[in-house]
């Protein structure tokens, strides 16, 4: 049962089918992360258009689990205002680090709740962080995000 | 080398009841555990033994007149003629203990930084710009990131044998690579991703010609082959007690004793001395010199009743059983469409480490499905990341199979990657 909360068939989904792939322009901040003990790899590209985030564009390479994230991902912030998109994105690290405690907010997290199944797995709770942490550097970088650069 | 003739001659399903391990579930399936290359399981002997060394004979060594002490000596000390033994080293002094494969690589480089920083430093292990170290694109990254560091402390230049497509270490360069400035070849004699096993006899004679000293990284093979460090001619060799049916925190480095008589301290502190002043210190003889402060003790005698166990066995049988598991697997998992074996795709010079990949699907996708089976794989690049780049994958998943693997394990192994091709594709 856990398993199937794991992979649940929005995140094969995304994986298979992936929304909104590939690196576009212009971009005002690109951040490149990298997880060493597994080699998954993203690229994150954050194009601001006054308060709203235009577009946030990724390539990746890696397993279902951080590949599918980058599509929600991209689902979930492309169009948003800034500080929205920080409120998903802190919402979404959240639920990642809460061990499988933490109850998701649908509306805010929209395909996002799926990994809720992934906290459980602490192995895999860094793929699933991988774009996002990459995204924080790339908003960082765009100028739309105050602070330090993260590390995943 | 033993070939597929000679018959298995223990009782393998005998054998597991020795592992207690063996018999758990995991996500509601038997155990099949096939990440023997990461570190082996224990049998009860082994546990036994170290349980019964706290409970019984607990003391420090080399500095105790009580009966404790002298019984913990006598246990650590005869361990370490086991290891001897079992490699058929020379002599007992030759066997240096630290808490790792990686420790002892560690040691011999900042031997060789050590004595490259004093006048009165053996030439032998004198480095500076214009010299030579040689490794392969084969390497763990225990035995190449050491290397790395101590060109960059001293000025020398590493250099690096390649792999041919089959996962073989390419010799064709054999006279060019190894030359009047190499220092130093060490390479690996089993590879931990591609299972190929390293002759290195050819590369022996050319240092020998160069006057470079050689180490094998022989992590993966003393726990599965009969080694032995004096037809090898080698200098030095590490390997590690956890792969081996022993404890982690155990680990040896061997070096030929006039070596290790040549070679600086590495780590200072207690055990390691002679006389001590406030001005300056002067040092044990091998291998006291390379053990300051207390050792990992239990886990010495620990892998000194892995080695009974394993000698019991015989380590001809050994290779015999896993070299029967490897065809088996090989055959069985050349089934498996749009399967890639990475390394030799026959028996001969290989052992029982098997890394693959399935078309599209990622290592890690693959080993959590698995798991959900029950089947423990590993998936990543193994520490072995220039390997992973050699043959353009991000990755691999790896099985590696032991005294006490089953061919009903590898049969789980391929109906597991059956439902992850359901899954993913």
């Amino acid at each position: 049962m856990q398993f199937d909360q794991l992979y649940q068939e929005i995140i094969l989904e995304h994986y298979k089918r992936p929304h909104g792939r590939g690196l576009r322009e212009p971009f005002g901040g690109e951040a490149h992360h990298v997880n060493p003990t597994c080699g998954d790899e993203v690229t994150i590209r954050v194009a601001v258009a006054g308060e709203k985030l235009a577009d946030v564009s990724y390539e990746g390479m890696g397993c279902s689990i951080s590949q599918a994230s980058a599509s929600v991902l991209h689902d979930l912030l492309t169009d948003q205002p800034v500080g929205e998109a920080l409120k998903v994105h802190d919402a979404f690290v959240e639920l990642m680090q809460g061990r499988g405690q933490v109850e998701p907010d649908e509306e805010l997290l929209g395909d996002g709740v799926a990994f809720s199944g992934v906290a459980r797995y602490p192995a895999r709770v860094k793929c699933a962080l991988l774009p996002w942490m990459a995204f924080k550097d790339a908003a960082v970088r765009a100028g739309v995000v105050v602070g330090p650069e993260v590390k995943a | 080398m033993t070939t597929l003739a000679n018959p298995t001659t223990f009782d393998v399903a005998a054998l597991r009841a020795d592992f207690p391990i063996l018999g758990r579930e995991v996500n509601g399936h038997p155990l099949v555990y096939l990440d023997s290359a990461n570190t082996s399981q224990k049998p009860r002997q082994v546990l036994e033994v170290m349980r019964a060394h706290h409970e019984r004979h607990n003391g420090n060594v080399s500095r105790s007149v009580h009966t404790l002490g002298t019984e913990a000596t006598l246990a650590y000390e005869g361990a370490r003629e086991k290891v001897a033994a079992f490699v058929n080293a020379p002599s007992a002094s030759e066997v240096v203990f630290g808490k790792n494969s990686t420790e002892a690589i560690n040691l011999v480089a900042y031997a060789f930084s050590n004595a490259s920083a004093s006048a009165g430093g053996d030439p032998r292990f004198r480095l500076g710009p214009g010299d030579e170290i040689v490794v392969s694109e084969m390497e763990h990254h225990s035995n190449l990131v050491p290397w790395q560091l101590l060109c960059e402390r001293t000025g020398a230049t590493l250099r690096w044998f390649s792999l041919t497509e089959e996962g073989r270490l390419d010799e064709s360069s054999l006279t060019e690579l190894v030359n009047e400035r190499t220092k130093l070849v060490s390479v690996v004699h089993m590879s931990n991703i591609l299972g190929t096993i390293n002759d290195p006899s050819r590369i022996v004679a050319r240092a020998r010609e160069v006057g470079a000293l050689v180490m094998l990284d022989c992590s993966q093979s003393v726990p599965h082959l009969p080694v032995d460090v004096q037809a090898l001619g080698v200098d030095f060799i590490a390997f590690t007690g956890h792969k081996m049916l022993g404890p982690t925190g155990i680990g040896v480095l061997w070096g030929r004793g006039e070596l290790l008589e040549a070679m600086p301290p590495v780590f200072g502190g207690g055990s390691m001395i002679e006389t001590v002043t406030m001005a300056g210190s002067t040092f044990a003889p091998a291998p006291a010199r390379f053990e300051a402060g207390t050792p990992p003790i239990v886990e010495a005698v620990g892998l000194g009743a892995a080695i009974d166990y394993l000698s019991d066995l015989g380590m001809a049988a050994v290779q015999a059983h896993e070299q029967e598991i490897t065809a088996y697997a090989l055959d069985a998992l050349s089934s498996v469409p749009t399967l890639q074996i990475f390394g030799p795709a026959v028996v001969e010079g290989r052992g029982g480490t098997i890394s693959f990949a399935l078309e599209g699907i990622h290592p890690h996708d693959v080993g959590q499905v698995l798991d959900d089976e029950g089947v423990e794989v590993r998936v990543g690049h193994h520490c072995a990341r220039p390997v992973c780049v050699r043959y353009g994958v991000p990755a691999t998943t790896r099985a590696s199979f032991y005294v006490y693997t089953t061919t009903e394990e590898v049969d789980a192994l391929v109906r597991g990657l059956e439902r992850v091709r359901k899954v993913f594709g």
